[in-house]
């Protein structure tokens, strides 16, 4: 069993919704995201989403953006992120990392190369922002053919025949993207995710995660209690992009712990 | 016609030309993408349609543009007869118009008040807040912050047009970047918001929709050419940064053999020093940006890197995928002239034939100059000229030390 599956699993007979944060690799520098990783870990993160920048993030807002530049600007790269991962495995076996970025960086690297040097990394999945299921079926062979998952994304927008489509494709679990609109943005509907989960999951076969727009406790555990994960990104960034680099791990491990406790409030409640 | 070779048929029903091309964007915009799709379909055959596009065109915009001999020039040169396509002298003053009255009449049928563009050296943005004017759309127009700097008067054309200018930070502050920040507002805004894109690239439809409404540029061309100068032209040459007055002109001719079809991309200060925006030119790896494959100007990790052309509207570090395939099928030819040799070609224009062309038009001309005097006088070279320079005087003045 995979490291994510044996994850939702685990969660799953504790009756707990898994926490998923993301950061960007190299954000604010190179250094600093390993100790980070296991900061988000003692802070109650179940699956680590990593980020590898890219110079043009068509799908991020502007905080995003900016953790992209900044960790571009301190010389980060798809090949550096492996190193990354491999580093936090010495001291994490369990915590399930998957890489979220765009196609470019892999295709300039190779599907074969990339597939299997993720592997060797301990890297347990990847989610290609601008890789439909449609368009990526040599890169979607390298990475099953090298064991990782490949998430993808559902949107408000999706059809129900589009939810099955990309269900087929995908392992690990879902992303529904709750709002319409680029990362970080505010404007959840509570109602309409309500009325999608259940839908999606009827096709799903996997857990499904929500994310975009979840900013605090509050939200989390409304999100929570209508789906398997809640994924923070943008909020966990704008920590980072606040805080003293000395402060850093403190104050996302300190955020990340109150977003832990809100969910573990929902224990044992049915969804 | 006899010189009348196979069927082209292409893009496939995802977009496809051959490797290139396809639909690489978030989930998010999959929706908003079969919608146009499913749109165009509807109405490109329509027969309402096309007459309201045609109509447009030629009471609006002022088609049909003429073939114009530059007699004066050739004969400088001593070969081959230069012909100019004068898309210079549609309303707005380049071919981007075209397109825009095309799209904005499909966004009019679709229900969408809102239209958005991006807009590198403001040609495109200018097109779209004229159409948005003629219909009556809100629009808005992203430019990056670099590009507002140095096309101040283009920023108030927009602004006087009724659109509003958004200054886009992010990234190199110029064009890609621009595309990026309407893709997000079209992926916020999806339900109210038509996206114009200005040139032959993005997602599927895109390249195909525009390209399509470009072709009156070749169509016209193929008419024209037998009625004033007897016979199709031995070589179309255009400039292409994204290409789209290539792709317009160059379509029609795919399938006559005989025509060969040149596209001239910017070569900056040489494609030797790297900073340039000629991705076909320079076999620059094939990757995925800005929701297609293509050909694309970017470091050893897959980072897109800045571009560098006098002309904003070259300015650009990928290239429609049609273009793409041309390129490897073998169909069309691609070549770059630097900056100097396009400013060259400007000046030489403006001296010759008391016409100033855009200097994006003036990569095309200048390559045009450089082959002519090896062919003999028989020959005819069709340039797609395809906008005016009034835009680039700042550009021209202080390459000559000129300050107003």
């Amino acid at each position: 069993m995979s490291r994510t599956q044996s994850t939702f699993q685990r969660l799953q007979t504790e009756g707990r919704k898994a926490l998923i944060p993301f950061i960007t690799a190299g954000d604010p520098d190179g250094e600093l995201t390993v100790p980070l990783m296991h900061a988000l870990v003692a802070g109650g993160a179940n699956l680590i989403e990593l980020g590898v920048p890219f110079s043009d993030p068509m799908a991020d807002g502007p905080t995003i953006q900016r953790a992209s530049e900044r960790a571009l600007a301190k010389g980060m790269s798809l090949a550096r992120v492996f190193g990354i991962v491999r580093e936090f495995r010495k001291n994490d076996a369990i915590t399930p990392v998957v890489l979220m970025g765009y196609a470019n960086p892999i295709e300039a690297m190779g599907f074969a190369v990339f597939a299997e040097a993720a592997k060797e990394a301990g890297v347990d999945g990847v989610l290609v922002v601008d890789y439909p299921p449609e368009e990526c079926a040599e890169f979607t062979a390298c990475v099953r053919a090298a064991g990782l998952d490949q998430i993808f994304l559902l949107a408000p927008t999706s059809s129900e025949q589009r939810f099955r489509d990309v269900a087929l494709a995908g392992s690990g679990y879902l992303y529904y993207v709750s709002i319409k609109g680029v990362t970080g943005a505010a404007h959840l509907d509570f109602d309409e995710i309500a009325r999608r989960i259940p839908r999606i999951r009827a096709v799903a076969g996997m857990p499904v995660g929500v994310g975009f727009g979840i900013r605090d406790a509050e939200s989390a555990k409304k999100i929570g209690a209508l789906a398997d994960a809640v994924v923070i990104g943008s909020r966990i960034v704008e920590e980072i992009e606040a805080s003293p680099r000395a402060q850093v791990c403190t104050n996302v491990e300190t955020f990340m712990r109150g977003i832990r406790t809100a969910l573990d409030e929902l224990a044992g409640v049915p969804s | 016609m006899a010189d009348v070779q196979q069927q082209y048929s292409l893009p496939d029903s995802r977009g496809h030309f051959g490797p290139y091309g396809g639909i690489f964007v978030s989930e998010t915009l999959m929706p908003a993408l079969e919608e146009l799709c499913a749109a165009y379909e509807k109405y490109r055959d329509d027969a309402a349609f096309i007459a309201e596009f045609e109509n447009e065109l030629k009471h609006y915009v002022g088609r049909p543009s003429p073939i114009y001999s530059a007699r004066r020039l050739s004969e400088k040169l001593g070969g081959a007869q230069i012909l100019l396509k004068r898309e210079d002298l549609n309303h707005t003053g380049a071919h981007k118009v075209n397109n825009c009255i095309g799209q904005a009449l499909l966004a009019k049928r679709m229900g969408k008040p809102r239209v958005i563009a991006e807009t590198g050296a403001g040609q495109h943005g200018v097109a779209t807040a004229t159409v948005a004017a003629r219909y009556g759309f809100e629009c808005v127009v992203y430019m990056g912050s670099e590009d507002v700097k140095r096309q101040a008067a283009n920023v108030y054309r927009m602004k006087l047009l009724g659109a509003e200018v958004v200054p886009v930070q992010s990234g190199s502050k110029t064009l890609k970047d621009a595309l990026n920040e309407a893709m997000r507002d079209w992926v916020t805004n999806v339900s109210n918001t038509f996206y114009i894109i200005g040139t032959v690239a993005g997602p599927h439809p895109y390249p195909m929709i525009v390209r399509d409404f470009q072709t009156v540029i070749g169509k016209e061309c193929l008419k024209q050419m037998p009625e004033s100068f007897g016979r199709q032209p031995d070589a179309v040459i255009a400039c292409v940064g994204g290409g789209s007055n290539a792709m317009g002109i160059f379509h029609p001719y795919i399938p006559y053999q005989n025509v060969q079809l040149i596209g001239v991309e910017a070569a900056g200060e040489g494609i030797e020093t790297g900073r340039h925006a000629a991705p076909l030119t320079a076999n620059a790896k094939v990757g995925v940006l800005h929701g297609n494959r293509t050909y694309l100007m970017q470091d050893e990790h897959g980072q897109i890197i800045e571009t560098h052309s006098i002309s904003a509207g070259l300015d650009y570090p990928g290239v429609g995928p049609e273009h793409a395939w041309l390129k490897d099928s073998g169909r069309a030819e691609y070549v770059a002239v630097t900056d100097e040799e396009a400013l060259d070609a400007f000046h030489v224009l403006c001296h010759s034939e008391g016409i100033i062309p855009a200097l994006e038009s003036a990569h095309a001309l200048a390559y045009a100059i450089k082959i002519a005097p090896r062919l003999s006088r028989d020959k005819l070279l069709l340039v797609c000229l395809s906008g005016r320079g009034d835009k680039d005087m700042h550009t021209v003045a202080e390459r000559s030390g000129i300050r107003f």
